[in-house]
């Protein structure tokens, strides 16, 4: 028997389940509208396209739950409540479509042979795992994870699904024992026991109506209390997940098309996306605790940076719905200097690291680099950045040197490269601005030539054509001055003649395979020169004349590593040397950053910093037994970390490396000191 | 109030220059132009006087180097109109000729305030402000930091060595010779600037011509550049003793 | 024409300023070789501090008003317009100074006479006077022929050496007559500001005690502070020592810190990072000490020592008290 179809009072147990369950359904149908119309505030942007790809992004993230099996204490337990819930949503559907009509018969997989079972074992696990995530919570307290009411009561209240669909399960089975002969383990343990009650057995009947109504009650008020709640993000982040970036996360969105201003701080010049990361994102802290300027006590926080716009859209965008606002700016504050503190996005290295983690898809960085844009827009940066970016207008290098003097390294050679804008090459190198001018990298870039030349590739550079490519400008908010450094170096590329193309430097790698859309739509597919590297070894172009049994660590630059997977070319280079990798504790995709990306390198500091990124890195490096040498492949990693090494005392314990210097030592068999005195 | 800003464009040195075969003139073709400095802080201030007092804000330069550019971008930053002044000669002008040519374009226009850098990397016979004021006959203050604007005259701080500084009060019209703007001169995103570059009204003026040439140049010459520091040697007392005496001859510490 | 030689006297809270006396030497040398005079032009509100300064003068213009106690461009213009269109000589003489910049392109536009800025040598070569410039922030140095009657010179502080021994003649003081309707009013003078106290803005001080990794450790500080107390300065950092925590970041020189162009910038045990470099190259005179002789801060520098700061600090300091350098201020 159906428990609706009991009388309660004068009324049908059915009939008032109707009124609570379009009651819950209207007040469900009411905020989600509301939330879609808030979305809808947001600039459009285009994310119906390529279904396929994004169903599968749902498969792995929101079915797959990738990213939240990072952390197992959490992950696990996440899983299965996950899971659980996707059970007893079936289930629960199931005892509604019972109760709401008792006349018709709807399967009722509570007692089915093959899904009872399941959602038995899934309500016992739920249990478990509540405990677990409660455990966490209240006992151990991360840092950094708000205890809130809102939080708690969600947690009670799934925990009281679970029991009362027991409870439910249980007494139906004490109630009539012959009807249910599947296979509960939980149902039937707690029946076995609270038969032995005299009186549970005689009232089992009611007790399970009960709980099956407090079931399905909970259910309803569930349903019409999550997207009221924080816990809104088990209805949004499926959404964020399929509506997610597909595009390379190298690739930052363009700016709001001309006309508009560039940049953003008010809650419609945000893409819907955007806005959607608000919704989706479950405040859990990941990206946080990933972040490495949060790490070392910079205010910067990506978990902060998307509940302030979702504070923002909640507060300020129902009136900007009723177009309260006045016709002017106006009404709404501004986020920018509001809620979010221009520091805040300063202080961000645009090292992807948050982005990488967030299990809902949230894309922090072309937020953060929208909000930087307006910055810019609006005249707002510090001297030095300003610095910077006129150097960069105008001489096309931050170090505000002449263009003429950017081949000013290939004087301390023996010979002279190629031009490629003069002879065709094979491989075209573009160096990058540090490589060319910062005088301790110079030495650096000369080894590569020189191993180049044992190796015997074809090679040439742009000579003073070569300009910064505009990576760092563009992440640092200067969309303007990316377009005209991307005009600039298209200009002088098409003039040469090359059929490859590589890079020492993973910012200027990222940007020309990513946002040089000209470039890579024709052949010339960018590597970097670690990639370059490990293939002349493995082809035995180039031989290891001296294996080096040094004792290393490698540090993945955030611009090869995060932002395009170039994970392994540089270990492969560094077993062909023989040298003995050890493995930080963060290393690939949880690489710290080195805290100089995104324009960060030409920025003041931010307050009086007590440590940096660069320190944070070179302490874990030193941390390793034995390790002497942290090796690189970034040359802006190369100036930090030996920075780093000076202000944190680290200098004589561990050395930092090119891996460049290392493969001149082994290949050329002397170090690149004595070769260059040599040649002198 | 009316502000007129008046620029130049000089010789940019991160680039280098080289002395022609005569000797006795830069090679321009050795040269890369860039917005004097202190004219660039003299726009600056007058932005920030257009802010504070809804001033109109007009730019004047002469035609040398990249001076479209340059007059773009202080459209840019928010200058009301520009001018392009029309030497009709192909050498830059001398100061007294750009003076003059300054003076024969501002003379009978109501500005109350001409700003301008007080002094160029390249200013051999006295600088410009200067040189305008005394032709017009307006008072004309150099070293200035800070302007205020207070019924119908000017407050300016002037500087002095070691930190010191004198307010004077400056009766309207005037030139002023401005040494810092109060704040470092803004940055314009290179959209703006584009933007500009498309649209912008850049208007043309003859100036009256003038070719003062005042001073006779006998030889221009590079200071010999040792390839890095003289190095003082002996005992650390002697090496104390010769860097002071260094310090006294070359009389820095005062 | 005569080849009297004039300098016009500035004085800043009663003294005259060190670069008249230096160009009052250089100017009485000249005219005295072009059998001219020296004049010294005094405007002031009180002569009595500032005559004996002049002794070296053949004969002093003085100007004594109220108004003249402090400089107004204005009112110094009128008084010495006046005098030139008086009676030229043939080489007027000030400084390149926050004084000598506001009269001299006014002065050359009223009276015609030509003008130079920025010398930094005056030479008399077969009975030509010639006039070393520098422009370009000193990339070049231009020589120029004074071939007009008249021309008017703004000198380089620091250019012309004091003379060593006062000359003890009593020059002629011959009261300077003002036109009737000397110019006032345009330009008054309201107040004199103070340097800011509180902590010291480096980018305004002359004369820098810079300090790097070599100074060692916190102990060794007061001894660089010593130091730039003797020599009239103060003390700056590179990153290092500012963020140990030693120095506040006020006082940190470079491409995260401060750019300061000081007159002296003395290096001690700093390895010349470019980073550093950046915020302090364009310093007027750079000393740098460094164990290390391949530091290249020494590539930067006028003048280096390898040795060791720590031992050299103490001896710099009482060699600078001996000689008494700050009290020329
Ligand atoms: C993004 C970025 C920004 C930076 N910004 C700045 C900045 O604003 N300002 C800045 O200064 N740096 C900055 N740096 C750091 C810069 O790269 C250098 O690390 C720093 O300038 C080195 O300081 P130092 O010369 O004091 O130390 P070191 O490089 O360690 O040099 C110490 C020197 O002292 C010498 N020495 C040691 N003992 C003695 C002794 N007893 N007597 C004499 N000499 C001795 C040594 O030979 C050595 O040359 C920045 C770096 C980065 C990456
Ligand atoms: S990109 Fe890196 S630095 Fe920026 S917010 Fe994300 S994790 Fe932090
Ligand atoms: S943005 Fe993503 S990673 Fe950050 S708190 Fe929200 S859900 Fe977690």
């Amino acid at each position: 028997m159906v428990p609706t179809s009991a009388q309660l009072g004068p009324v049908p147990g059915w009939a008032i389940l109707w009124v609570v369950f379009l009651t819950a359904v209207g007040l469900f149908a009411w905020r989600v509208t509301f939330l879609i119309r808030l979305l809808r505030l947001g600039r459009s942007e285009k994310r119906w396209d390529r279904i396929p790809e994004r169903i599968k992004q749902v498969l792995v993230h929101v079915l797959g739950q990738r990213r939240l099996l990072d952390e197992p204490l959490v992950g696990i337990p996440h899983v299965l409540i996950f899971y659980g819930f996707l059970v007893f949503l079936l289930a629960t559907s199931s005892m509604l479509l019972q109760g709401l009509l008792p006349g018709i018969h709807v399967p009722s997989l509570e007692v089915n042979r093959y899904v009872a079972p399941v959602i038995d074992v899934f309500a016992a696990l739920v249990l478990i795992a509540l405990a677990v995530t409660s455990f966490r919570r209240f006992v151990l307290r991360p840092a950094g994870l708000q205890l809130t009411w809102d939080a708690t009561l969600v947690n009670i209240l799934i925990a009281a699904l679970m029991v009362t669909y027991l409870g439910a399960s249980s007494f139906r089975i004490v109630a009539s024992p012959a009807e249910s002969k599947v296979w509960l383990p939980f149902a039937w343990g707690l029946a076995d026991w609270f038969a032995r009650s005299e009186t549970l057995r005689t009232n089992a009947q009611a007790l399970s109506h009960v709980f099956w109504w407090a079931h399905v009650l909970i259910v309803l008020f569930f349903l019409a209390y999550l997207p009221y709640s924080k816990h809104l993000h088990l209805l949004a982040s499926p959404f964020g997940a399929f509506f997610s970036r597909l595009d390379p996360p190298g690739r930052l969105p363009a700016p709001a098309p001309e006309g508009q201003r560039l940049g953003a701080e008010r809650l419609e010049e945000f893409t819907w996306r955007e806005l959607l990361s608000a919704f989706a994102c479950a405040e859990c802290g990941r990206c946080e605790r990933a972040c490495p300027s949060f790490q070392v006590g910079e205010p910067c926080s990506p978990r902060q940076l998307v509940h302030n716009l979702k504070v923002q859209l909640l507060q300020y965008g129902p009136a900007l719905l009723k177009k309260a606002r006045a016709a002017t700016d106006g009404g709404e504050p501004a986020l920018l200097g509001g809620l979010i503190a221009p520091a805040e996005l300063w202080s961000c290295t645009t090292c992807l690291s948050c982005v990488e983690h967030c299990p809902v898809l949230n894309e922090h960085l072309s937020i953060m680099v929208d909000l930087r844009r307006r910055l810019v827009e609006r005249g707002e940066v510090d001297a030095r950045l300003q610095e910077a970016f006129s150097n960069l207008q105008r001489y096309g290098n931050s170090f505000g040197q002449s263009e003429r003097k950017r081949a000013v390294w290939t004087q301390g050679l023996d010979f002279k490269p190629k031009d490629a804008r003069k002879e065709p090459v094979e491989w075209l190198w573009f160096l990058g601005e540090y490589a060319c001018y910062h005088p301790a990298l110079q030495e650096t870039t000369r080894s590569l030539a020189r191993v180049l030349r044992v190796a015997e590739v074809d090679y040439g550079i742009l000579y003073e054509a070569e300009r910064n490519t505009g990576n760092d400008a563009r992440r640092a908010g200067e969309e303007g001055l990316f377009e005209l450094l991307r005009e600039k170096n298209m200009a002088a590329l098409e003039k040469a003649k090359f059929n490859n193309i590589f890079s020492t430097d993973p910012h200027v790698y990222n940007t020309f395979k990513n946002e040089y859309p000209e470039l890579n739509h024709g052949r010339h597919p960018i590597r970097h020169h670690t990639e370059l590297l490990a293939d002349l070894l493995e082809r035995g172009r180039l031989k290891v004349a001296r294996k080096l049994s040094h004792r290393v660590t490698y540090h993945d630059p955030c611009y090869l590593g995060r932002y395009n997977g170039v994970y392994e070319a540089p270990r492969k280079v560094l077993k062909a040397l023989g040298v003995d990798l050890r493995e930080m504790p963060r290393s690939r995709r949880d690489s710290f950053c080195c805290g100089g990306g995104g324009g960060r390198v030409w920025m003041e500091e931010i307050g009086e910093a007590q440590s940096r990124p660069s320190e944070s890195r070179v302490r874990e490096a030193a941390a390793l037994a034995g390790v002497e040498m942290l090796v690189v492949a970034c040359p802006k990693d190369f100036v930090m970390f030996t920075d780093a090494l000076k202000t944190t005392g680290l200098e004589g314990r561990i050395i930092v490396k090119d891996l460049t210097d290392l493969v001149a030592e082994a290949v050329i068999g002397e170090a690149a000191e004595v070769v260059q005195k040599r040649a002198a | 109030m009316n502000i007129a800003v008046l620029t130049k464009q000089v010789a940019d040195l991160v680039e280098g220059i080289e002395i022609d075969a005569s000797g006795r003139a830069v090679d321009r073709d050795s040269i890369r132009y860039i917005l004097s400095e202190s004219d660039d802080h003299a726009l600056e201030e007058a932005l920030l006087l257009k802010e504070r007092s809804q001033a109109h804000v007009e730019v004047f330069s002469l035609e040398t180097g990249e001076v479209r550019d340059g007059l773009c971008t202080a459209l840019a930053k928010g200058a009301d109109r520009v001018v392009m002044i029309l030497a009709g000669q192909e050498t830059p002008p001398s100061n007294h000729a750009a003076a003059r040519m300054f003076a024969s374009v501002l003379k009978g226009l109501p500005f109350d305030l001409i700003l301008t850098g007080v002094r160029a990397i390249d200013d051999l016979d006295g600088s410009v402000g200067g040189l305008l004021a005394g032709y017009l006959g307006l008072p004309y203050v150099g070293l200035v930091r800070k302007v205020e604007l207070v019924d119908g005259a000017a407050t300016v701080e002037k500087e002095y060595p070691g930190g010191f500084a004198a307010e004077l009060g400056v009766k309207l019209p005037a030139v002023l010779g401005i040494q810092a703007a109060e704040q470092p001169p803004r940055y314009v995103p290179v959209t703006r600037l584009r933007q500009v570059m498309k649209t912008a009204q850049v208007e043309e003026q003859e100036a009256e011509p003038a070719s003062e040439e005042p001073v006779s140049v006998e030889r221009m010459y590079k200071p010999e550049e040792g390839a890095g520091a003289a190095m003082l040697s002996g005992s650390a007392e002697e090496i104390a003793r010769q860097i002071v005496n260094l310090l006294s001859e070359r009389r820095v510490t005062r | 024409m005569s080849n009297d030689v004039w300098v016009v006297a500035e004085h800043a809270r009663g003294q005259l300023s060190e670069s008249t006396l230096e160009t009052v030497g250089k100017g009485r040398e000249l005219a005295h070789a072009t059998g001219g005079k020296l004049v010294a032009l005094l405007l002031t509100d009180d002569e009595r501090n500032q005559i004996n300064s002049l002794a070296a003068a053949d004969l002093i213009l003085l100007a004594r008003r109220p108004e003249f106690r402090e400089f107004t461009p204005e009112a110094y213009g009128g008084a010495i317009e006046a005098a030139l269109k008086e009676a030229p000589p043939r080489l007027v003489l000030m400084g390149s100074t926050s004084v000598g910049l506001d009269l001299l392109s006014v002065l050359s536009a009223r009276t015609g006479f030509a003008c130079l800025d920025s010398c930094t040598r005056l030479d008399l070569r077969a009975s030509q006077l010639l006039a070393t410039c520098q422009i370009y922030g000193g990339k070049l140095f231009v020589e120029v022929a004074l071939s007009s009657a008249t021309t008017l010179v703004a000198v380089v502080p620091g250019s012309f050496a004091k003379p060593a021994d006062q000359p003890s003649g009593r020059p002629e003081v011959r009261e300077l007559t003002l036109p009737a309707d000397l110019p006032v009013s345009r330009i008054t003078f309201h107040r004199l500001i103070e340097p800011p106290s509180g902590d010291v803005d480096i980018t305004k001080v002359p004369i820098l005690v810079a300090v790097g990794r070599g100074i060692q450790n916190a102990d060794n500080l007061p001894l660089a502070g010593e130091l730039a107390e003797a020599l009239g300065g103060a003390v700056c950092a590179s990153r290092p020592v500012i963020d140990q925590g030693w120095l506040p970041l006020t006082r940190q020189v470079g491409k995260s810190g401060m750019t300061v162009k000081p007159k002296l910038y003395l290096a001690l045990g700093i390895s010349g990072a470019p980073e550093h470099l950046e915020g302090m190259k364009q310093s007027e005179l750079i000393v740098a000490v460094n164990t290390d002789p391949k530091a290249p801060i020494f590539g930067a520098a006028h003048y280096g020592a390898v040795t060791d700061v720590v031992e050299l600090i103490p001896m710099l300091t009482e060699e600078a008290r001996k000689q008494g350098l700050k009290k020329a201020s």
